[in-house]
């Protein structure tokens, strides 16, 4: 399959394959007016399969929920048709206002304009948790 | 934070300490008399409780202070709509510290997050209930001289039981402790409880289904009452409640200094007979509540 060629914009590479829908919706990419692909289910020598965002425009990411995801994705930033950039995210401490706690007791449920926020309590197996009621962010 | 949300906030040292003053209320109750005189306490209960509100208020009272609030949702703002942060904001304004109990679990973090003053966890949903454990620590170490080396059973709703959430969580800092888990497989503690905390800890549990089985283990026996209100299924309710209760033929095996508590109200999970029972220490731990509460208002309020 064939996409074009990006003289200026961002490659999210190396996507878990079947989470870049996911991170098309907390990036809000359907926000943008400028060219934007998902490729699912691309070859990967590394893990079999992957995901791959390509956005024709150079956007400011949230490398938060980018490590979220995965701390293995790769940004890669194009200017003039080069690479210029290569970033990987870390995994955050905290994510804000981006999951929704989905416990139908979390007080997130019910009060009104409070950000949802999930902090990190196993680095080694990347598990967050809400703050408010300790549940696991799925 | 300024006040006390999950007793994972506390250290063991402070936790100590806390017991240390309520020992020292114990025993010299007058020194302690006037020592919040001119202070409030507002006690917010979204949810009905006997024992949780009124050992705040008399805590307060006892301690030369005065209290206000409300016991229920209805008598409130909330009524009307308005948000926990709010109505917190609004009796930030006349009180010098809040106790508040919510059914919504995280609702006391969201008050102590938007006040000056401090917030004191009464009981979120399911989630936690600090004072309670407070009162079961310093239950513990009256009864058994010590908060360490114990093997500690937990039995009935450990899925929606706060208090055992708690417990095990402040417990499996000490040294030496080992939970006996006894519970329905519908009702077993939490997932997050066993992997973050004591699978973390390295604490040594098992999970059972048998009372009988785990009686002659246990130092402690921390019984939990099967709770209606945490039930979205009526159904589920009804078949699980009779599951555990205690009589005393059950306790045949158990070791003659074994200690019972309850965080109460019980229905029917101990049999009355068992009140007569040296061995049954849930009403002393009643007592203990208010002065282990007491020690915390002094700690928050920042009185020596």
């Amino acid at each position: 399959m064939l996409i074009g060629t990006i003289v200026n914009g961002v490659v999210i590479d190396h996507i878990p394959a079947g989470r870049g829908m996911e991170l098309y919706s907390y990036l809000k990419l359907d926000k943008l007016s400028c060219e934007v692909a998902l490729i699912k289910n691309a070859p990967s020598s590394k893990r079999g399969r992957k995901d791959i965002l390509k956005v024709n425009e150079v956007i400011d990411l949230n490398f938060d929920i980018l490590g979220y995801i995965d701390p293995h994705i790769t940004v890669n930033i194009i200017r003039d048709g080069v690479r210029v950039e290569k970033r990987h995210p870390s995994l955050p401490h905290t994510i804000r206002g981006v999951i929704k706690c989905k416990n139908p007791r979390c007080i997130t449920s019910t009060e009104q304009g409070l950000e949802h926020v999930f902090r990190l309590t196993d680095p080694e197996h990347g598990v967050y948790r809400c703050i408010y009621c300790d549940t696991r962010a799925k | 934070m300024n006040g006390l949300i999950d007793i994972q906030q506390l250290s063991t040292e402070e936790i100590d300490q806390l017991i240390a003053k309520a020992q020292d209320i114990i025993a010299h109750p007058d020194d302690y008399a006037d020592k919040c005189r001119r202070k409030k306490l507002a006690t917010l209960f979204y949810e009905p409780s006997t024992r949780t509100r009124l050992s705040f208020e008399a805590a307060m009272l006892e301690l030369g202070g005065s209290v206000l609030g409300f016991s229920e949702a209805q008598s409130s703002s909330a009524a009307k709509g308005e948000s926990v942060s709010d109505t917190a904001r609004t009796v930030s304004c006349f009180a010098d510290i809040i106790a508040m109990r919510h059914p919504k679990e995280g609702a006391p973090l969201v008050a102590d997050m938007c006040v000056p003053i401090p917030v004191i966890n009464a009981g979120d949903g399911g989630h936690n209930h600090p004072t309670q454990t407070l009162t079961d620590l310093l239950t513990i170490t009256r009864e058994k001289g010590r908060l360490t080396d114990m093997t500690i059973g937990c039995c009935g709703d450990l899925k929606f039981g706060r208090t055992v959430h708690s417990l095990i969580s402040a417990m499996s800092r000490y040294e030496g402790i080992r939970f006996v888990l006894i519970s329905p497989e519908e009702l077993r503690v939490p997932e997050h409880v066993l992997t973050d905390v004591l699978e973390a800890n390295k604490v040594d549990f098992t999970e059972t289904e048998s009372l009988t089985d785990a009686m002659p283990q246990l130092d402690v026996l921390y019984m939990t009452r099967v709770q209606r209100e945490r039930f979205f299924n009526e159904a589920d309710y009804v078949r699980l409640k009779d599951t555990y209760i205690l009589t005393p033929d059950k306790l045949s095996g158990a070791k003659d200094d074994l200690t019972i508590m309850h965080p109460l109200p019980r229905v029917n999970e101990i049999s009355t007979a068992i009140d007569s029972d040296p061995r049954a220490c849930y009403f002393k731990q009643v007592l203990n509540g208010k002065y282990i509460r007491m020690a915390l208002i002094l700690k928050l309020l920042g009185v020596e």
